[in-house]
């Protein structure tokens, strides 16, 4: 597991704070942006970052997040220039935790146990892959944790009870929770259903659990903040690169940070 | 009852790389097939609408004029182009539909290329009254607009997907992102033998009736086995519903993808010729990608072959060397459309054409008290636009 990681969600049990965990596609809007917002991210309060690894056809992801990753991969982003973009950020003095979000094709093409090789190397802490549930993550798994990597499995509304044990063996440092059924950024979370949800999991782990999907606003942040551990944000720091227009994306990536930290 | 677990892959390929989310929907649908296949009164329920709805069992044709013209094996044609909606389709959205109305979802999905999946879908939910959406690329809406117009005719809700090259793989993203926000009412029909466990195993475990069908009718109306069976390669659903039942004897199985306008110049949809494995849809199979893993565009003049993946079974027959995969470009499938159209009176589709012009191939080579068995998957009145349009005809 990475220290970073778990250290990081020690620190904000320490402080009874929730944590906040920040998504942007690498390479979005273009790659000499990405660093800057890595940077910035971290200054408007992220505690950890979530980097998008580009990838041709992301089926979970809603419209926003698919067209961060067209334009990633219509610029040639690729899975090796992401541990060009984490190594550069950690020499500029990035310090938080960054995890690689993504899809299993480019770790396969790149090779399992060059992926995460190169990924420790780079000062990255770890993968959530969308589309590999533990059940095929086996050899993963292995190279993960030979390196010190985290592996973080989603668990979904529609997971259930049965499947749960299976999900906390994979998972080291937290476990991502999907709060609802569909794609990213297309509805706004549950925050009614989240409390049963979250039970049914904490029955059988004492693993953080960080909440994503459906969380846009500072409201959304703060009630999640009450009953999880992490909150994760992603489309619409992506709209909020949208909306920079001509202003520099990370400036206002930061501000978007700032306001939903309210920090 | 419990029935026997079914097999995830196909040696290394298959496997179920999905969203958690849909995690509990694969395992609800594995059980209720798994069921399913071991019940008589559902194999009772399928075999009464194949025989009375689709018109099966499709006749086996020996093609004369074909076979003498190519001068060598005599030709003979499995004519899943006459059974209902004019395709091999049919066979595993109907088994499907029933599939969900035994998991009680009332809204059906589904994903088209050519639109014959899709006309086969939206025929089984009017007849079985099941709400239906169908996802279908806007470059294979313009190219297949008669298809389009069926299946709205039928009740269908048409979903024209903009993403992408908007075409096939297009379609089965946007579908299966239907799918992650409506699973719990909704089934996904798959229509080729590709996706997560159980898709494959479903899709060729239907289509199968193919090969049963063509086996018996080889042995009553030639005496024997075919030497050898060809059939066109997309996601490969009639592929392997004809080879499936041939596994085991000796008869050499050839598959046939698409070289667009050829394997070369980039512009193709030959995956298992010319890619590599990887994982796309849930599935580990042949893909056609890039170095780092992106999925490539594709190419081909028939919409239904335009797949940049394969069915994993059919990776594990390359592998394994149990069958063999060529590729047939664009004006190739012309030419074996054309021959089949004047010798014999039948129009097929494009994507059968590619199989047909391989197979004229393979026949000269083969001596005349020899067999070969071409599956002809579907009917061609849906690609006349596009025949015309490739040799310069104004319609």
């Amino acid at each position: 597991m990475s220290t970073r990681l778990r250290e990081r969600f020690q620190q904000g049990k320490a402080a009874g704070r929730p944590l906040f965990i920040a998504y942007v596609t690498a390479g979005y809007p273009a790659p000499e942006e990405t660093v800057p917002i890595l940077l910035e991210m971290e200054a408007g309060g992220a505690d950890v970052i979530e980097l998008g690894v580009p990838f041709s056809d992301p089926l979970a992801d809603g419209a926003t997040i698919q067209h961060a990753n067209h334009v990633a991969v219509s610029q040639h982003v690729t899975l090796r220039d992401c541990f060009g973009f984490v190594r550069e950020a950690r020499a500029r003095g990035l310090t938080v935790p960054v995890l690689f979000m993504g899809y299993y094709n480019p770790i396969l093409a790149l090779g399992e146990g060059r992926t995460a090789v190169e990924a420790a190397a780079a000062g990255v802490d770890g993968f959530i892959v969308v589309d590999l549930p533990p059940d095929e993550a086996g050899s993963f798994l292995v190279e993960c944790r030979a390196r010190d990597l985290s592996f973080v499995p989603l668990l979904a509304p529609t997971t259930s009870d049965a499947r749960i044990p299976l999900l906390v063996d994979a998972a080291d440092a937290f476990i991502y929770i999907v709060s609802v059924t569909g794609t990213t950024g297309a509805a706004s979370v549950a925050v009614d259903e989240l409390p049963a949800l979250l039970a049914r999991v904490r029955a059988r782990t004492d693993l953080p659990l960080a909440v994503g999907f459906g969380i846009s606003r500072r409201e959304h942040v703060v009630a999640v903040g009450k009953v999880a551990e992490a909150a994760i944000v992603g489309s619409a720091i992506i709209s909020a690169i949208d909306a920079a227009g001509p202003e520099s994306p990370a400036r206002r990536v930061r501000e978007y940070v700032e306001h939903v930290t309210g920090r | 009852m419990v029935a026997e677990p079914l097999s995830p892959r196909f040696g290394e390929f298959g496997g179920r790389y999905i969203p958690e989310t849909l995690v509990a929907a694969h395992e609800e649908l594995e059980r209720v097939y798994a069921e399913a296949r071991e019940d008589p009164e559902f194999h009772r329920e399928l075999a009464d609408l194949y025989e009375h709805y689709v018109g099966r069992p499709t006749p086996l044709y020996f093609a004369e004029r074909l076979t003498k013209e190519c001068g060598g094996a005599r030709i003979w044609l499995k004519r899943e182009d006459l059974a209902h909606t004019g395709a091999h389709k049919i066979n595993n959205a109907l088994g499907q539909a029933l599939l969900a109305k035994r998991l009680g979802k009332p809204r059906i999905i589904a994903e088209t290329g050519a639109g014959q999946h899709g006309v086969a879908t939206a025929t089984v939910c009017a007849m079985l009254d099941l709400e239906c959406h169908v996802y279908m690329g806007s470059e294979d809406i313009r190219r297949q607009s008669l298809n389009a117009f069926r299946m709205k005719m039928l009740g269908a809700t048409l979903v024209s997907v903009e993403t992408g090259s908007k075409t096939l793989k297009d379609a089965i993203n946007e579908a299966m992102r239907d799918w992650v926000t409506n699973v719990r009412t909704t089934h996904y029909i798959i229509g080729s033998a590709i996706g997560p466990h159980p898709f494959p195993t479903i899709v060729r475990d239907f289509q199968s009736i193919i090969g049963r069908e063509a086996r018996a009718q080889m042995l009553q109306q030639a005496g024997k086995l075919p030497d050898a069976a060809i059939a066109c390669v997309g996601g490969g659903s009639n592929a392997i519903g004809l080879f499936h039942p041939f596994i085991d004897d000796a008869v050499r199985l050839i598959g046939v993808e698409a070289a667009g306008e050829g394997v070369r110049s980039g512009r193709h949809s030959a995956t298992l010729v010319a890619g590599r494995p990887g994982v796309l849809h849930g599935t580990k199979t042949y893909l056609l990608q890039d170095e780092a893993g992106q999925i490539l565009e594709t190419h081909s003049i028939s919409a239904g072959l335009d797949y940049p993946g394969v069915g994993p079974e059919h990776s594990w027959l390359k592998t394994s060397e149990r069958a063999e995969y060529v590729a047939v470009d664009d004006t190739q499938a012309l030419e074996g459309f054309q021959a089949l159209t004047r010798s014999e009176g039948i129009i097929p589709a494009l994507e059968p054409s590619h199989a047909i012009y391989h197979a004229m191939q393979v026949a000269r080579t083969m001596r005349p008290d020899q067999d070969l068995l071409i599956g002809l998957s579907g009917r061609g009145d849906k690609d006349m636009h596009t025949v015309a349009a490739a040799l310069g005809v104004a319609l």
